[in-house]
C-alpha cells in the first residue's frame, strides 16, 4: 500500500456555487449544411408591446433551428410581412420566398407570467401543422423557446429534438499569478447561461450526468489525490463516493441511475468497477495488469464498453454489465479510446488516433463500421446530443481547446468558443 | 555496463539496510469514502437558487502544495546536493517516450541517486507525480501517468526504498509543465516528478 495523505487540513478546497460564470461560451458556424429545409420563423407578437419581454422567443427557435444542420432560417429583414395570428397569414407571401414552413407566435404577460402560443404551418399544402399554447414564468421564457425547437424538430424530422438539453464542461483559466483554476461549469446546448457548479486549484474532470440529468459525478483533485463525487445540481449537495488509493476516475452512470461504472487502481492496475450507489457495495468487473478504463453503459445496461491496452495499444472492448467474457471491438487505427454511446446504443463515438492525430470517429454497432467525423489533429472527449444527431467534442483552435459540435453525417459543424482560457471535457446532459 | 552496476551496488545496499525501514505506520492511512459511508458535509455546495457570492474558498497554499523550493530545484529545502547541478540529487523529472511508461538509460542514475537518499534517510518520502501529454484521451491518460510513477517506484523499491516512503498520483493530462500544443511541449509533459513532502 502507498501512503497517502490523510490529514484535510493540507488539502486545497474546492468552491461550489451556483452563481453566474463569467466565461460566456459563443457559437460559431464553421459549416452549414446545403440540403437544410427553408422554415421562416416570425418574431413573435406582443414583443413590442408597453411590457417589454425579456426573450426573443423567435429568435432562439430560429437559431435552434439553423444551427441543428437540418433548417435554413429565412432573414427577418427578407420578410415581406410579419404575421402574428393565423388570420393575417398568406401563404403566397411565403411561397414567393422559397419557404416550406412558416412559424408564427405571440408572447402575452399576464399577471407576472406570460402566455405563449404558436402555429407551424405548411406553406405549400396552406394548412396548419402544429398548434400550442402555453404560460411560463419569465425565468423560463427561454426553456419555452428550446421547447417549441423541440416540438418542430419532431413534427417535421421526425426525432425528438434535442434543444433541451443541457452541456457540462471544465473551464482552465490561468490567474495573474499563474496559478490555474479549474472550474465545472453547466450551460444550455445553446451555451446560454452558464453556471459554475464547482470550483478548484486542482484538477477536476470527467463529468458524467445521471440518466434524469439532476446529478453529475465527476472527479476532482483537490485532496491532492483522485476522489470520485456526486452532486445534486439543484441544491448543490454533493457526496464523494469514491477515494481509494490510486486512481479514482472516468465515472458513468448505469441507465437505471443505480450505479456508477469507474476506474480504480487500488488492487494494482487501472480496472473496471461497478459502485452500487445506494448500498457503496463495489464489484469488479476487470482483471489483469493492463490499463482497464473509461467504461460507459450500454444503453440497454447490458454491456459496459472499456478502453484497455491489454493488445499493446489502446483499443476498445466490450463486457457484460455483470462481468464476463470481454470482446475487443475495434481494430483499425493505433489508438481507440474515450467511448460514448448514442442513447438508441445504435452508435458508439470514439477518440480514434493514428501516428499522433486525434479525431472523432462513430462506429455502427451492427456492421462494426468505423466513420471518421472530424478533421484533428487533437479531438477528444466525444459526447451524444439527447437524440443521436450529434456529437460534442474537445478540439484545438488557435492553440486553444475549445468546444465543437459536429452532425453525425458530417454536413453541420460549429464551434462553442469561451471567451477566455480553455474549455474541455464536454458532457451533453441525456 | 556501468549503470547496471551502480543499480546493482545498490540493490546490494539497499538488501543491508531493509531493516531499517520501519516507519510503515501509516501504509492504510488512507480516506475511504464508501467505507465510512459519508457524504462530505462540510463541503456541501450551493444550488440553484442560493447563489452566494463572495463564498469560494481555496486554499491558500502554493499550486503545488509542496512547499516553497525553487519550480528547477523543487527538493532544494532538502539540502545544498539537491540544488547542485552536478548531483543526479538535483534532478526531479524523469521523462518518457510516447504513450510509453518504461524508463529511459538516461535517467536510471537519477532514480538510483534518489533511492540511495530515500534508504539512507527512512523517515523521508517522496511523492512520483505522473503526468502524460495532451494527446488522447484524458481517462486513459491518468492510467498512463500512474503507470509512469509507478514504474519509477519499482526501480526504487528494488534498490531497497520502503514502499511506506512512496506515494503516488497522476495527474494525467491535467496539469501540464509546458502549455503549447506541439511535440517539444509534449517531450516535456510527458513525465514523472520527484518531489519530497515536508520542509
Amino acid at each position: 500500500m502507498f501512503y497517502l495523505i490523510k490529514n484535510f487540513t493540507l488539502f486545497s478546497f474546492i468552491a461550489l456555487y451556483a452563481s453566474l460564470s463569467q466565461a460566456e461560451l459563443t457559437i460559431q458556424i464553421t459549416k452549414g449544411s446545403e440540403k437544410a429545409m427553408p422554415i421562416a420563423i416570425v418574431p413573435f407578437g406582443g414583443q413590442a408591446g408597453q411590457t417589454a419581454i425579456p426573450v426573443d422567443i423567435a429568435e432562439v427557435v430560429d437559431n435552434d433551428l439553423n444551427r441543428s444542420g437540418y433548417f435554413n432560417t429565412l432573414p427577418r429583414k427578407d420578410m415581406l410581412t410579419k404575421p402574428t395570428t393565423p388570420e393575417e397569414v398568406r401563404f403566397r407571401n411565403w411561397q414567393v420566398l422559397g419557404q416550406d414552413y412558416l412559424v408564427i407566435g405571440q408572447v402575452i404577460p399576464e399577471g407576472g407570467r406570460y402566455n405563449i402560443n404558436f402555429q407551424l404551418f405548411d406553406v405549400y399544402k396552406n394548412e396548419q401543422m402544429l398548434g400550442y399554447r402555453m404560460t411560463v414564468p419569465s425565468n423560463e421564457l427561454r426553456k419555452s423557446a428550446h421547447h417549441i425547437s423541440d416540438l418542430i424538430f419532431e413534427k417535421l424530422i421526425g426525432k425528438k429534438g434535442d434543444f433541451s438539453g443541457r452541456i457540462a464542461y471544465v473551464t482552465v483559466n490561468k490567474e495573474p499569478n499563474g496559478r490555474k483554476k479549474y472550474n465545472l461549469e453547466v450551460a444550455d446546448a445553446d451555451g446560454y447561461g452558464p453556471r459554475t457548479v464547482a470550483a478548484s486549484y486542482e484538477p477536476v474532470m470527467s463529468p458524467a450526468w445521471s440518466p434524469d440529468g439532476r446529478m453529475l459525478a465527476y472527479v476532482s483533485f483537490e485532496s491532492k489525490a483522485s476522489a470520485i463525487y456526486v452532486q445534486v445540481l439543484a441544491t448543490g449537495k454533493r457526496t464523494r463516493v469514491a477515494y481509494f488509493p490510486g486512481i479514482n476516475g472516468a465515472p458513468a452512470w448505469s441507465p437505471d441511475g443505480s450505479k456508477l461504472a469507474l476506474t480504480l487502481s487500488k488492487d494494482g492496475s487501472p480496472d473496471i468497477f461497478t459502485l452500487d450507489l445506494s448500498s457503496r457495495s463495489l464489484t469488479k468487473l476487470s482483471t489483469g495488469y493492463s490499463i482497464d478504463t473509461e467504461p460507459v453503459w450500454s444503453p440497454d445496461g447490458k454491456h459496459i464498453v472499456f478502453t484497455s491496452d491489454r493488445g499493446g495499444k489502446p483499443q476498445l472492448y466490450m463486457m457484460p454489465a455483470r462481468g464476463g467474457q470481454v470482446k475487443r471491438l475495434t481494430f483499425d487505427g493505433a489508438y481507440n479510446a474515450g467511448a460514448s454511446f448514442s442513447s438508441d446504443g445504435s452508435s458508439l463515438a470514439m477518440v480514434h488516433g493514428n501516428k499522433g492525430d486525434y479525431r472523432i470517429a462513430v462506429m455502427d454497432m451492427g456492421s462494426r463500421t468505423i466513420n471518421v467525423l472530424t478533421g484533428g489533429p487533437l479531438d477528444d472527449a466525444p459526447s451524444f446530443s439527447p437524440n443521436g444527431t450529434k456529437i460534442l467534442y474537445a478540439t484545438k483552435q488557435g492553440g486553444r481547446t475549445v468546444l465543437s459540435v459536429v452532425s453525425i453525417d458530417g454536413r453541420m459543424q460549429q464551434k462553442l468558443v469561451l471567451n477566455s482560457g480553455e474549455v474541455r471535457e464536454p458532457a451533453w446532459s441525456p | 555496463m556501468k549503470l547496471n552496476q551502480s543499480v546493482l551496488a545498490l540493490a546490494i545496499m539497499a538488501a543491508l539496510l531493509t531493516g531499517c525501514s520501519s516507519d510503515d505506520e501509516t501504509a492504510t492511512d488512507f480516506m475511504d469514502g464508501t467505507q465510512g459511508g459519508t457524504a462530505d458535509a462540510s463541503l456541501s455546495g450551493y444550488g440553484d437558487g442560493s447563489g452566494i457570492s463572495g463564498s469560494e474558498t481555496y486554499g491558500s497554499g502554493s499550486g503545488s502544495g509542496y512547499g516553497s523550493g525553487s519550480a528547477e530545484y523543487p527538493n532544494a529545502f532538502l539540502g545544498s546536493e539537491f540544488s547542485d547541478p552536478s548531483n543526479p540529487l538535483s534532478k526531479s523529472t524523469i521523462y518518457f517516450m510516447f504513450d510509453s511508461s518504461q524508463v529511459q538509460q538516461d535517467f536510471i542514475p537519477v532514480i538510483a541517486a534518489h533511492a540511495q537518499y530515500l534508504v539512507s534517510h527512512p523517515t523521508r518520502r517522496l511523492t512520483l507525480e505522473g503526468h502524460a501529454d495532451e494527446r488522447g484521451s484524458s481517462e486513459y491518460n491518468i492510467a498512463l501517468g500512474e503507470q509512469r510513477a509507478k514504474s519509477v517506484a519499482r526501480m526504487m523499491k528494488v534498490q531497497g526504498v520502503s514502499e511506506s516512503q512512496l506515494q503516488i498520483v497522476s495527474y494525467g493530462e491535467e496539469k501540464p509543465a509546458v502549455d503549447g500544443h506541439d511535440e517539444s511541449a509534449y517531450q516535456l509533459n510527458r513525465r514523472v516528478e520527484l518531489l519530497y513532502q515536508g520542509q
